[in-house]
């Protein structure tokens, strides 16, 4: 893996008593795409702005490329943000806006007038240097926004939320643009945001967080395949999170009846939690499967069915299937073993948002 | 993480409230409660309930009184009549209606006593139209008169504010519901801009309380309202003690009344600016 | 149709009420007769001898010199403590909020009465009291204007100007000040013309020499006025 940039070192962060960071520990390398995945209020801004200056933990260092940034002003960090709804200066030209940085560093003026220049045809805004920001769309001032960070250039790229502000079709176009520019420009993006898709879609590497922790680093595929913990399953995509007794390795049981799976090492007749994708429920029309059941609720969309079907074994399962089961039929239901993900159940509700690595220590149990 | 300092930019400004808005207010209270030789005396305080004080407080809110509520009865009207209007340039009626605010305030209450005074401007025309002249001048009227006139404006201003700011989405949504005119207003509109008419009542109930001025002029020294014998106190009879009791209970008379009827809504008051 | 005209006519009345008082002030400055009443024709001389009469012009220049100095020094330490305001937690807001509206809320002559004896204490009464006085009245109009544009403004965009590499000095002066700017100079017209519009603070703090416009016009009433004055 490519050399390592960024490394957050035992980080907390807690605003006027509410701890908003647990010792987070992250490491984020040269020319990576990180995106930062949680709900609202699971530290994911929080720690995009320790990275950017705005914000300084309570505890922990922050290393950029071998130095403790942790005290040092936004000014001084060599990585620029796009911010969340732009922050366009309003009063300056977009010209003035990309120039703003150059300006400071003392750039000379013809430097500055080919980078504006260079900056916008890179976001594909060419000829946009004397419009004001306010008479721009919002795809157009995230572009910007984008230009007057990259201008800059920085080593690493923060974008907090970049595409909440922008519609579904924009924001779908967006996300190549920015695949696209990261490629160019060859440098580090940081991103956050709570669109799951976006996460997958752009990311080299997913960091789903939830209260303040950690819940699992990896590859989108990683995170959508082999959710470490229920959250993680939760939150990425849809799925059937149910309640499994590991009768042995390799067999598990779901509503009294036993199912063959891939995993190991949970000991015997321990509780478990059990994920099981939506799409890899199999029906049968004419019955046949590991148990069977009745449709309950049939919908369209688009690319395939949603199916509700209540089995026997008092389990109901979300389908998602490209074939039509009519209301009410029987079915037959059976799950390929290898699609069986099995994980630990959290063993209080405190633990239940941490990492599977970590050690649950007495703090976390303070009220 | 500059917060704390930004914080500190505030130090001239909290000297200054320290110094010239809490102090002095100290003092007043001081002098309140001590007599000439600086003893502790509740005298000061309770005189405005002696007989000659207490027909001056009664005067006093009285003509406050009647003066905001005219002020009410004038200013509502206009915000609604501007609401329904399809005038564009409300911004615009909004400002020549506070202007007068601009104007110097003793000029003002100059303009009206040549108006109104017996040998005055209305009282001409009069004469000439034939009429017999209306003696209007150096009596409660007069002040009642001069207070609207001053005070009008600071009532328009919040009353039309809040008004105006109305989102129209709201009164559809409740015609939509079943309501009529009259239950918008009465059960929308009315709700909606009592903090305005609050913050109205405020800025005319105060100044009309404490007045001296427009009683001296208009009143002809005639009519005695709490604010005359306080200024008389500190100019001609030199009994600071006294005036500063009256001052204090005067200033508690004044914020009881109008946190009674006003529910003293001073944050609104802010909507000054334009 | 027919409320709609009654409206106009409303409101065309308040105007009249509003105005006309002041218009006849403007035509008497215009007056050649000494009386209030009688037209003597139209004439400049009141404004000649106006420009002649040093104490109304030494008034007008007072007048003018506080309102001005009163209000820069007001517009200077309101904005520095708006933003202190504005940056203070829950408490400390609420609290310096309350103490602002302190000036706002209490009558004209408590305030002046309790300035005046305040200032006897330490200071002569003078110019210097009742500048003092007005920047004290002042203020709270500037932070009032202020706050709410600190409020509304983007702070990410002075996030955003750290961001790209500015000192903080530098973010204030090219985009913070720049957002609150209306509000600054709204609170600045704002407490001009309080500062001339005030005659009761004024008259318990200002002492025996200085006189602005309203102590001299106030002054004047008991002795009979002269035309000149309305100008």
């Amino acid at each position: 893996m490519a050399k390592e940039l960024i490394r957050f070192e035992n980080i907390s962060k807690s605003f006027e008593g509410t701890t908003v960071l647990k010792d987070l520990n992250l490491s984020i390398h040269e020319n990576e795409f990180v995106t930062l995945l949680g709900p609202s209020g699971c530290g994911k801004t929080t720690t995009l702005r320790l990275l950017g200056g705005f914000e300084t933990p309570d505890t922990g260092r922050i290393i950029f490329d071998g130095e403790d940034i942790t005290a040092l002003p936004p000014n001084k960090r060599q990585l620029n943000t796009v911010f969340q709804k732009y922050a366009l200066f309003t009063h300056m030209s977009v010209a003035d806006n990309i120039a703003f940085g150059l300006k400071i560093k003392g750039a000379d003026k013809s430097l500055i007038r080919d980078k504006i220049a260079y900056s916008l045809k890179l976001v594909g805004l060419e000829g946009f240097e004397n419009r004001s920001p306010a008479s721009l769309s919002g795809g157009q001032q995230q572009r910007i926004a984008i230009a007057r960070a990259i201008v800059n250039e920085p080593k690493v790229l923060l974008l907090d939320e970049p595409l909440g502000a922008l519609d579904l079709k924009l924001r779908q176009g967006m996300q190549y643009e920015l695949i696209r520019l990261k490629e160019e420009l060859g440098i580090t993006f940081v991103y956050v945001t709570h669109d799951q898709e976006e996460a997958l879609t752009m990311s080299d590497t997913v960091v789903v967080m939830n209260q303040g922790i950690i819940q699992q680093i990896g590859t989108p595929e990683d995170i959508y395949n082999e959710p470490q913990n229920a959250f993680v399953a939760d939150f990425i995509g849809e799925s059937n999170l149910l309640d499994g007794i590991m009768v042995r390795d390799c067999l598990v049981n779901l509503g009294g009846l036993d199912f063959p799976c891939v995993d190991t090492g949970f000991g015997e007749n321990t509780p478990v939690d059990v994920v099981i994708r939506p799409e890899d429920v199999e029906l049968d029309a004419s019955g046949i499967g590991q148990t069977s059941g009745t449709v309950t609720s049939i919908v369209f969309k688009g690319v395939h069915w949603e199916i509700l079907v209540e089995s026997k074994i008092g389990i109901n399962f979300l389908v998602q299937t490209t074939e039509h089961y009519p209301l009410g039929s029987s079915v037959g239901i059976s799950v390929d073993p290898y699609n069986i993900q099995i994980m630990h159940k959290p063993s209080s509700e405190d633990e239940r948002v941490f990492d599977q690595d970590e050690t649950v220590s007495g703090e976390n149990y303070e009220p | 993480m500059n917060r704390n300092r930004y914080r500190l930019l505030s130090i001239p400004y909290v000297i200054w409230v320290i110094g010239f808005t809490l102090i002095p207010i100290l003092f007043i209270l001081i002098r309140a409660l001590t007599d000439d030789g600086g003893a502790f005396t509740l005298t000061n305080i309770v005189a405005i309930f002696s007989p000659l004080h207490r027909k001056a407080l009664i005067m006093s809110l009285c003509l406050a009184f009647i003066s905001t509520l005219i002020c009410i009865i004038l200013a509502y009207p206009v915000a609604l009549i501007l609401r329904g209007s399809r005038i564009k340039k409300k911004n615009i009626i909004l400002f020549i209606l506070i202007l007068p605010m601009w104007m110097n305030f003793i000029l003002r209450i100059l303009a009206m006593q040549m108006l109104i005074s017996n040998n005055g401007i209305i009282n001409h025309i009069l004469e000439l139209a034939g009429l017999s002249p209306m003696n209007i001048i150096n009596t409660p009227r007069a002040i009642v008169l001069g207070m609207v006139y001053d005070y009008l404006p600071y009532m328009l201003l919040p009353v039309l504010n809040s008004i105006l700011s109305i989102p129209e989405d709201v009164i559809e949504a409740a015609k939509d519901l079943g309501s009529d005119k009259f239950h918008v207003l009465t059960r929308i509109i009315i709700p909606l801009s009592l903090t305005g008419v609050g913050s109205g009542i405020t800025m005319v109930f105060v100044p009309s309380m404490t007045e001296f001025v427009i009683a001296n002029i208009l009143g002809g020294g005639k009519i005695q309202l709490l604010g005359n014998i306080i200024e008389q106190e500190f100019t001609v009879s030199m009994n600071w003690n006294l005036g500063s009791g009256l001052s204090v209970s005067l200033m508690a008379f004044v914020l009881i009344t109008s946190f009674i009827f006003g529910r003293n809504n001073e944050s609104t008051a802010t909507g000054i600016t334009i | 149709m027919i409320s709609k005209t009654l409206g106009k006519i409303y409101i065309a009345l308040i105007m009249i009420f509003l105005y006309a008082p002041i218009g006849v002030l403007i035509v008497l400055s215009f007056n050649d007769s000494r009386s209030r009443v009688v037209w003597g024709g139209f004439t400049l001389d009141w404004y000649t001898s106006l420009l002649n009469n040093s104490t109304i012009m030494k008034a007008l220049g007072t007048t003018f010199g506080l309102a001005l100095s009163s209000a820069l020094i007001a517009s200077v330490l309101g904005v520095l403590g708006a933003i202190g305001i504005y940056s203070m937690r829950q408490k400390g807001y609420k609290l310096m909020l309350f103490a602002t509206n302190i000036p706002m809320i209490n009558a004209d002559i408590v305030t002046g009465i309790a300035l005046l004896l305040w200032f006897v204490r330490f200071l002569p009464l003078g110019f210097t009291s009742v500048l003092l006085a007005h920047v004290t009245f002042n203020i709270p109009y500037v932070i009032l204007c202020v706050l709410p544009k600190l409020k509304d403004m983007d702070i990410y965009q002075y996030e955003a100007a750290l961001d790209l590499g500015a000192k903080e000095s530098y973010a204030f002066i090219h985009i913070l000040l720049p957002q609150i700017l209306p509000g600054v100079l709204s609170g600045f017209l704002m407490a001009v013309t309080m500062s001339m519009d005030d005659f009761v603070i004024t008259y318990f703090t200002k002492g025996a020499g200085v006189n602005t416009l309203s102590t001299l016009i106030y002054g004047q009433i008991r002795k009979g006025i002269k035309p000149e004055i309305y100008v």
